[in-house]
């Protein structure tokens, strides 16, 4: 197979961790190797949060090379712009609209930087944007936004999308699963 | 079957399949969760410790008393707990004992770098260290047959880049676990000088049977990998895998014993290739010990700060690495921030108000240091925040103590702050110690701790009370505050610092993980009354916002907790609760 790099990003309480997580079951249950490295700083919510999953035939360092990301999935809108590293010319970006204020930008100290979001964008082979808040809010809750990314994730995939409902089952509270499953699904067809 | 693992997971893996009896650790980064998984195997006794140093003399204990036991910690835990690590060593073990270290390259949530390999030849015992997670479960196996066989406790070194992440990992079933009758033999297990003088010989001699036994012995460990001729290149750890990814075409012989290094192995391996290298993150460690045996190894030009990767490796080998498709702007940052409702907010509003110099330790409380409030001082190590305030005390003659507070945690107060405040009692000091008692070791992700009430399995156990505590341990001035009235705060600090005596406010609200009763409806910010004047914003409440337009202060509902703090410093009565 062929290796896949994503970097996963996203602000604390977004739920990057647990999608990561779900990436790499997918991944192991579809017969891969897989390795997943993270940084989530100190006890923290709202700070930034980055995932990185490699996934191939054999998986050597959990950490993505420079420039080599084949996928970079945005949880928030400029989130991304934080990791310009690992982004190289043919990676792909699939990028949440949604805008979560900094607290410097919430606090009027500093602007959102929506133009150069907007620019950025253009070095990327190819965007996907997804207001996935608002898919979600129509599925009946915004918690959920998280899960639409990672339905858009999964269909660049090469891993069938009933892998993917089976391991989110397992691994969302048991409450939440056909909600989860809905913001997945849409995000799929995305 | 085989499952996606963090390296943390595969440790506790390890020791439930190797038939590990006894756990018990103080938690810390990159290490926690190692303990925390433990814990949710039943066959395992397990427990937070009050800090490293306890947390290592309990399995010493279970060791002695004939079961297999480990201890995990974070690379700046170990330096509480070197003291019975360096005596252990002579003491040897009984059933098998495991120490877990988690380095922390590039200081991801740690106040130092150090390097860890560097207590492996200090206390002269073995050190493996695995390269993912498979290898993190493995290990332990290895580690405690090599304890028994060796009779010595063995360190295991993992690094943030082991214990974050994640990889596959083959699980098995829990082995019978051999156990061994306790030892009552004084010549072993009492280390006075004459005693001690035998055991350093045993010492000395074991370090030299661990290095052939790398070699030679049925432990099959630092593989060799054999490619090109002209490249050789010795790792370890995660580094391994850098390397191998970076450098396809070289040698590569994986040192996963670190310590003691077996040089017969490394002699053979350089005789095949024309240049050896040794590529290592953190110090010269695996270098200086070749170089010292007269081993030739070619220079590399690495830092010996931060982490390596395979960029890192491309690098030092001349290799050239990608280009990135876009260069890094300056962003607004996204800081670790006190959560909103945290119960220390209030007592750093009133510090930073009355200026007060705030000797700090290690917790979520270090947090205060951030602007707006901008409250702490110092900070150095676990505990250090209550001596440092004594030491400012008498290099003054007290002139600084009515200037000055020590500010430390519930966790940390338990786990070195305690030795600290008898020490100030003892020396007649006259500085005022604040203890923000939110009953959880907040900073490391929640773990109970004496002050909250429950065991690490929820079992509800004694909880100590502060005052009764303080006071019996010969404090005078005890002042227990609530920590969302800044002006009561304010007050009391005034009061307190003033005194010519040593005194101890005590915050009594617990962490709003810790008891998720105190959540309240939240707060908004009734415009009209609003003056703008920007007072709740200093409070640096993640839910307090600014609205630049109109120039008043709003409050993100989803975030904010009830706490009532901002009510509280807000003189416009603009700030009113919902429902
Ligand atoms: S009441 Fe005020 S200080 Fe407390 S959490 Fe809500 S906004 Fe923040
Ligand atoms: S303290 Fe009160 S008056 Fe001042 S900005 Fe905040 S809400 Fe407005």
């Amino acid at each position: 197979m062929k290796d896949i790099n994503i970097l996963m990003i996203g602000v604390g309480g977004q739920g990057t961790v647990l999608s990561s997580d779900i990436v790499c079951d997918v991944a192991l249950a579809g017969d891969a190797d897989v390795k997943k490295s993270e940084i989530h700083g100190m006890a923290q919510r709202g700070g930034s949060v980055v995932s990185h999953v490699r996934i191939g035939a054999k998986v050597l360092s959990p950490v993505i090379p420079i420039g080599e990301a084949d996928i970079v999935i945005s949880f928030e809108n400029m989130e991304f712009l934080r990791y310009p590293e690992y982004a190289g010319k043919n990676t792909s970006l699939v990028v949440s609209t949604h805008r979560i204020y900094p607290p410097s930008v919430a606090g009027g100290q500093e602007a959102y930087p929506a133009e150069q979001t907007e620019d950025t964008k253009k070095a990327f082979k190819e965007v996907f944007e997804i207001d996935a808040m608002k898919t979600a809010t129509a599925i009946g809750n915004s918690k959920v936004a998280g899960m639409v990314m990672l339905g858009k994730l999964a269909a660049l995939l090469p891993f069938d999308a009933d892998l993917w409902r089976a391991v989110i089952s397992k691994k969302v509270p048991p409450k939440t699963v056909d909600m989860n499953l809905a913001a997945f699904n849409a995000g799929y067809q995305f | 079957m085989k499952e996606v693992l963090s390296g943390n997971e595969a440790f506790a893996r390890g020791a439930y399949e190797h038939g590990v009896k006894v756990v018990s650790s103080y938690p810390g980064t990159p290490s926690t969760e190692i303990t925390e998984h433990v814990a949710q195997y039943e066959q395992i006794y397990s427990e937070w410790a009050t800090n490293e140093k306890v947390a290592l003399e309990t399995v010493i204990g279970a060791s002695l008393a004939g079961r297999r036991a480990m201890t995990c910690m974070k690379h700046v835990g170990l330096n509480v707990a070197a003291d019975p690590l360096m005596t252990v060593s002579y003491t040897g073990v009984n059933g098998g004992l495991v120490i877990v270290v988690a380095d922390d390259p590039n200081m991801f949530s740690s106040q130092n770098e150090q390097d860890s390999r560097h207590y492996a030849r200090l206390a002269k015992v073995p050190m493996l260290e695995p390269a993912d997670s498979q290898e993190a479960k493995d290990f332990i196996g290895i580690a405690l047959e090599m304890s028994e066989k060796y009779c010595t406790p063995v360190l295991v070194r993992s690094c943030t880049r082991i214990s974050h992440s994640k990889s596959v990992v083959t699980l098995k079933a829990r082995n019978t676990p051999p156990t061994f009758e306790p030892e009552n033999d004084i010549k072993k297990w009492v280390m006075v000088p004459a005693n001690a003088r035998v055991r350093h010989k045993i010492v000395e001699n074991r370090l030299e049977k661990l290095a052939d036994c790398a070699d030679t012995g049925r432990l099959t460990i630092n593989p060799v990998e054999f490619r090109s001729e002209e490249i050789g290149i010795i790792c370890a750890g995660v580094t391994y895998h850098y390397v191998k990814e970076a450098m396809p075409e070289a040698s590569i012989l994986k040192l996963e014993m670190v310590y003691p290094i077996c040089f017969e192995k490394i002699k053979r391996f350089c005789e095949r290739v024309k240049k050896l290298y040794v590529v290592e993150e953190l110090d010269r460690f695996i270098e200086n010990e070749l170089k010292a045996a007269g081993i030739e190894i070619q220079p590399l030009n690495r830092s010996v700060c931060g982490e390596l990767s395979v960029d890192e490796v491309r690098k030092l080998f001349g290799k050239s690495v990608k280009e990135p498709a876009f260069d890094p702007k300056q962003l607004p940052a996204r800081p670790p921030n006190m959560c909103p409702g945290c119960s220390h907010r209030g007592m750093f509003y009133a510090i930073a108000k009355l200026k007060l110099f705030a000797a700090g330790d290690i917790g979520c409380y270090t947090l205060g240091l951030l602007p707006p409030l901008s409250a702490i001082n110092s900070t150095v190590c676990m505990g250090a925040s209550i001596p440092m305030a004594h030491g400012m005390d008498k290099a003054t003659d007290g002139a600084l103590a009515r200037k000055s507070v020590a500010v430390i945690g519930d966790s940390t107060f338990f786990h070195t702050g305690i030795n600290g405040l008898l020490n100030s009692v003892y020396n007649a000091g006259t500085s005022t110690v604040i203890i923000l008692d939110n009953s959880i070791t907040g900073m490391t992700g929640h773990q109970p701790n004496p002050g909250t009430g429950c065991t690490i399995k929820g079992a509800p156990t004694q909880k100590i009370n502060f005052p009764k505590l303080l006071e019996a341990m010969g404090v005078k001035n005890i002042r227990t505050v609530n920590p969302f009235d800044p002006d009561e705060c304010i007050k009391v600090l005034k009061e307190e610092t003033a005194r010519e005596e040593l005194s101890v406010i005590v915050t009594d609200k617990p962490c709003i993980f810790a008891d998720r009763s105190v959540i309240k409806p939240p707060f908004y910010v009734d415009v009209k009354n609003c003056s703008g004047c920007t007072i709740c914003t200093r409070l640096g409440c993640p839910a307090i916002l600014w609205n630049k337009e109109d120039k008043r202060a709003f409050i993100d509902e989803s975030l904010c907790t009830g706490c009532e703090l901002c009510v509280k410093v807000c003189r416009f009565d603009a700030i009113h609760q919902r429902g």
